[in-house]
């Protein structure tokens, strides 16, 4: 197959763009503020701890040097740069020493598992349902679920959260209230009876991101099974006598997928800004709740360290379906559009 | 559509437009008349006895800090349509110059600001709020003003796209040339015959740009980046989460702003499929 | 003589629409005999696209096939049930669509599409019967055997009519219909695929109706015309005697319209415009725009009559 140096070196130029410009926003935008989290940070652990504030300018001024903030801005602008691309991303102000890639770490695998299941769950899910909606041709016994998913998918994810915690943790006691797991539990991934108290402990937060996104994807399949279903190719394959079964499946299925699949890839930025608030929701321990808390604390070194690192991580999983979808639709050139 | 009748006769035809704009009505007028019916002071803290029950005094019930909530709910509405229209129409605003200027006349600028567009796009815009909203000073002092400000830093990037969208494919249509070749100039064109024809589009982005303000600004105030003292929605959310009213079976505190907050997104969600309909109309009556 | 392969009787298909019922085709009848190539001409709304249509048995709603007959070799295609249309279809019935430009699936490659018919219908290929079958398929259009491997994006205008002329062609049905095959291509582009359609005809024996409203066209291809307007059937004969002695003063208009090389002078058009399918006029359809209309032409619907062999006309002119 023919390598399409163009069209890669293209998205990977403007992924290179996303992530210099998240990087340098990044960069920019605590240098822009008259606040000075350093002397903040300072003055309120000399507060809490009743010291006196002697002396206290000179540990500004050497804390500061540790952070590296008395050099040029442009010095620190390139140290930052490089420490960034080894995903150094400096130290959380309010749990010094511990970094702030740890934290990430710690946290990121909680998050992956709780989003991703939901996510591919609600695609799936409300992908088939769009798909049978939307063909005429088709029974029509899901029609009636078209209109409460509709509404669901207008309210936000974490609004939904309430209700749910509300109802069905609090009320009917169905399930636990908050966290990732039972207090009460060793971790121990080797055991069955931890491992469902996890997925026990995942089925609100994931409920709740489930119920407002199925009905979106239902209704982009809706909408593109209507309009496929007008295209000629539909109406020839219906004149060749072939079986319901083969012209969804071959002939509509197959030209709507791919849309609906790159649909999710444009998504992940709102799905993960939307997990961010539903973690807070119920404290379960990934990185939303880590970053809710770091607003919180106004640890800035992770609050930012979260948001870069998301921001890159959207960009890349935006790149690689960018990259796979000439591969999956023929119609894609590489040349054309970019 | 002739009219204030002609125009009651075409919601028939389209209902979720019909429903939306009802719905949307029903909240503005619940922010702005509804406060003759209370009195504002009571929203704030400290205003009255803690932890009521709903009841005839305190239809709403009352907060952890002595809020009226019926107060709240009244002026809290008020304070985040506001936001969210602050964020809307400055998005729309700056989304339309740059539409149509990037869209009609294309070349360096074009290229520039569409660049600038996508990265935006990639990058989540709720994400970038948060840096920016931890990053202002006395984040807990922000006024309404501000907040939708700061919303509308990148409230005006979707709009931008999809008028350049709608721009372009515009631009090259009949009438458009005719106008050209009549010696109208290129502002002339924009204003007098792009304009007219897009309007539902606007209207779609406008919907669109407040509905994302509102959202936004739901999303910040529930982290707790939003002024602490003001009734908004968002800080509802916030309050009754730091003061955990779900183990103490505060049933109001919760249900009501998840009610108002789930009504106006189906509002806005009504509107947006109502215009859609209207500019794009899927079924054609005539023969 | 045997009896005919194709006979509408008293066809009506309406669309059924919130002003009334628009009547697309109303009360056409003819019949045509196996191996002919006929025409079916008539300008845009004259009801020869929804023709097709009907008797594919693809009209979809609010239209309807109101009453009528289609008997094809035998069977009444209108009281078939869903699946037996279905299994009709390509085996016996097939079409050849308007403009290809959309008419292939744009993420199969043509291989699978050319066989995927002739599957569904049951036909049972082990690998190298499917290889073979896709080469002479697309030989007998004149493609390469390498075009099995594209996709239909990668194909010119011509090259993907011709692809569905092998897709139709691919159980060799009695009948083909060609909905305004050529319309589409350039006049080079035309001739061919039309001598590549008229060869196969040929080649089979199959009956061929090719529906269009470029009267040159027809002239060139098909030995019988039907001429259609407002959903009515106003003329049918062997093209050469209509060309020579049309009786239908609508027809007579459309033969005239056609430019001559000789005659430099003005175009001439048909004045007036199409009237609406909804309310059409009384009595005769045509009226309203007939140089020779007179009072009874408004009053009484003409009887599509056989006023020579072979020659039906609905015109008080021939059949009062």
């Amino acid at each position: 197959m023919r390598i399409p140096i163009g069209y890669i070196l293209r998205r990977m130029g403007f992924l290179v763009a996303v992530l210099w410009t998240a990087a340098t926003i990044n960069f920019l935008i605590p240098k822009l503020t008259p606040r000075d989290p350093v002397a903040e940070w300072v003055t309120q652990k000399i507060a809490s701890a009743g010291a006196s504030s002697v002396g206290m300018d000179e540990q500004i001024a050497s804390l500061k040097a540790l952070y590296g903030l008395d050099k040029p801005l442009w010095q620190q602008y390139l140290t930052y740069i490089y420490n960034t691309v080894q995903f150094n991303l400096s130290f959380s102000i309010q749990n010094y020493p511990k970094p702030v890639i740890e934290i990430i770490q710690e946290t990121i695998w909680w998050t992956l598992g709780f989003v991703g299941t939901a996510t591919i769950l609600a695609f799936v899910i409300g992908t088939v349902i769009g798909a049978l909606v939307g063909w005429s041709r088709a029974p029509k016994f899901l029609q009636f679920l078209m209109p409460p998913l509709t509404m669901f998918s207008a309210v936000p994810a974490f609004i939904l959260s309430l209700i749910l915690i509300y109802y069905l943790a609090f009320k009917a006691q169905l399930f636990p209230l908050r966290g990732g797991y039972s207090r009460t539990l060793l971790v121990d991934w080797h055991s069955l009876d931890f491992i469902w108290d996890v997925v026990h402990h995942a089925m609100l937060p994931a409920l709740s991101l489930l119920l407002v996104s199925i009905g979106g994807w239902a209704l982009s399949m809706r909408a593109m099974m209507v309009t496929v279903e007008g295209a000629d190719y539909i109406t020839f394959a219906e004149a060749k006598g072939l079986k319901g079964a083969t012209i969804f499946f071959r002939y509509a299925l197959r030209n709507t997928l791919l849309p609906q699949v790159t649909s999710l890839a444009m998504q992940l930025g709102f799905i993960v800004s939307g997990a961010t608030l539903v973690e807070t929701m119920f404290g379960y321990p990934g990185i939303g709740t880590r970053l809710g808390g770091a607003i919180a604390s106004f640890d800035y070194n992770v609050i930012y360290g979260i948001i870069f690192f998301l921001v890159v991580g959207i960009a890349l999983a935006t790149f690689i379906v960018d990259l796979m979808y000439p591969i999956l639709d023929p119609r894609i050139s590489y040349s054309g559009g970019g | 559509m002739r009219g204030l009748g002609g125009f009651i006769n075409y919601l028939r035809r389209n209902p979720a437009l019909g429903i939306g704009l009802g719905i949307l009505l029903f909240l503005m007028l619940f922010s702005t008349v509804g406060e003759m019916f209370i009195d504002p002071d009571d929203a704030y803290a400290l205003s009255t006895p803690i932890n009521e029950v709903p009841s005839a005094e305190y239809p709403f019930g009352t907060d952890s800090q002595g809020r009226d909530l019926l107060a709240s709910m009244v002026v809290g509405t008020r304070m985040t349509m506001t936001i969210g229209m602050i964020a809307g129409v400055i998005g729309l605003g700056v989304g339309t110059v740059l539409g149509f200027m990037t869209g009609y006349f294309g070349g360096l600028i074009d290229t520039v600001i569409k660049f600038i567009v996508d990265v935006l796009m990639t990058i989540p815009s709720f994400l970038l709020l948060i840096m920016i909203a931890s990053s202002v000073p006395d984040p807990d002092q922000m006024s309404i003003v501000q907040m939708g400000l700061i919303l509308s830093i990148v409230s005006w990037v979707r709009p931008t796209r999809a008028i350049r969208a709608q721009v372009l494919t515009m631009r090259e249509r009949a009438f458009v040339m005719m106008a050209k070749l009549s010696g109208m100039s290129g502002m002339e064109i924009i204003i007098k015959e792009l304009m007219p024809n897009l309007m539902p589009y606007l209207a779609i982005s406008l919907a669109g740009a407040v509905n994302g303000g509102v959202l936004g600004s739901l999303g910040l105030q529930t982290l707790g980046l939003g002024n602490l003292r003001e009734p908004t929605l968002g800080m509802t959310i916030y309050w009754l989460r730091y003061y955990n009213a779900f183990l103490r079976g505060m049933w109001w505190w919760i249900l009501e702003p998840v009610f108002i907050i789930a009504l106006a997104f189906i509002g806005f969600l009504l509107v947006s499929i109502g215009l859609d309909e209207f500019a794009n109309p899927r079924t054609r009556r005539t023969v | 003589m045997s009896a005919p392969l194709l006979q509408v009787k008293d066809l009506k298909v309406y669309y059924h629409v919130e002003a009334g019922a628009v009547k697309a085709v109303d009360n056409v009848s003819f019949s045509m005999d196996a191996g002919v190539k006929m025409g079916l001409v008539g300008e845009s709304g004259s009801g020869k696209s929804t023709m097709a249509l009907a008797m594919m048995r693809m009209i979809k709603l609010p239209g309807k096939i109101e009453s009528g007959q289609m008997i094809l070799d035998g069977t009444d295609l209108v009281g078939l049930t869903d699946e037996e249309m279905r299994q009709t279809r390509l085996r016996k019935l097939a079409m050849i669509p308007q403009g290809a430009m959309n008419s292939l699936n744009p993420v199969m490659r043509i291989d699978r599409q050319l066989l995927d018919g002739p599957l569904d219908h049951g036909v049972i290929m082990s690998k190298e019967e499917r290889t073979a079958r896709i080469a002479e398929l697309l030989d007998m259009v004149d493609l390469a055997p390498k075009v099995g491997k594209m996709y239909a994006h990668e194909l010119s205008g011509g090259m993907k009519q011709r692809v569905t002329v092998a897709q139709s062609i691919s159980m060799e049905p009695d009948l083909i219909i060609a909905d305004e095959p050529t319309s589409a291509l350039d006049v080079v582009i035309q001739r061919q695929v039309m001598a590549t359609i008229n060869r196969l005809l040929e080649e089979f024996g199959l009956s061929l109706i090719l529906i269009g409203h470029d009267m040159g066209l027809m002239a060139q291809s098909v030995e019988r015309l039907a001429v259609m307007y407002a959903g009515k059937m106003m003329e049918i004969g062997k093209t050469r005697e209509m060309f020579r002695n049309p009786l239908h003063p609508y027809t007579q208009m459309l033969i005239e319209s056609l430019p001559v090389l000789e005659n430099k002078g003005k175009f001439q058009g048909i004045p007036g415009i199409t009237p609406s399918l909804l309310n059409p006029p009384s009595g005769c359809v045509f009226h309203t725009r007939c140089p020779k209309a007179w009072d009874l032409c408004s009053e009484k619907t003409p009887q599509f009559t056989e006023v020579q062999s072979g020659r039906w006309v609905a015109c008080h002119l021939h059949t009062a």
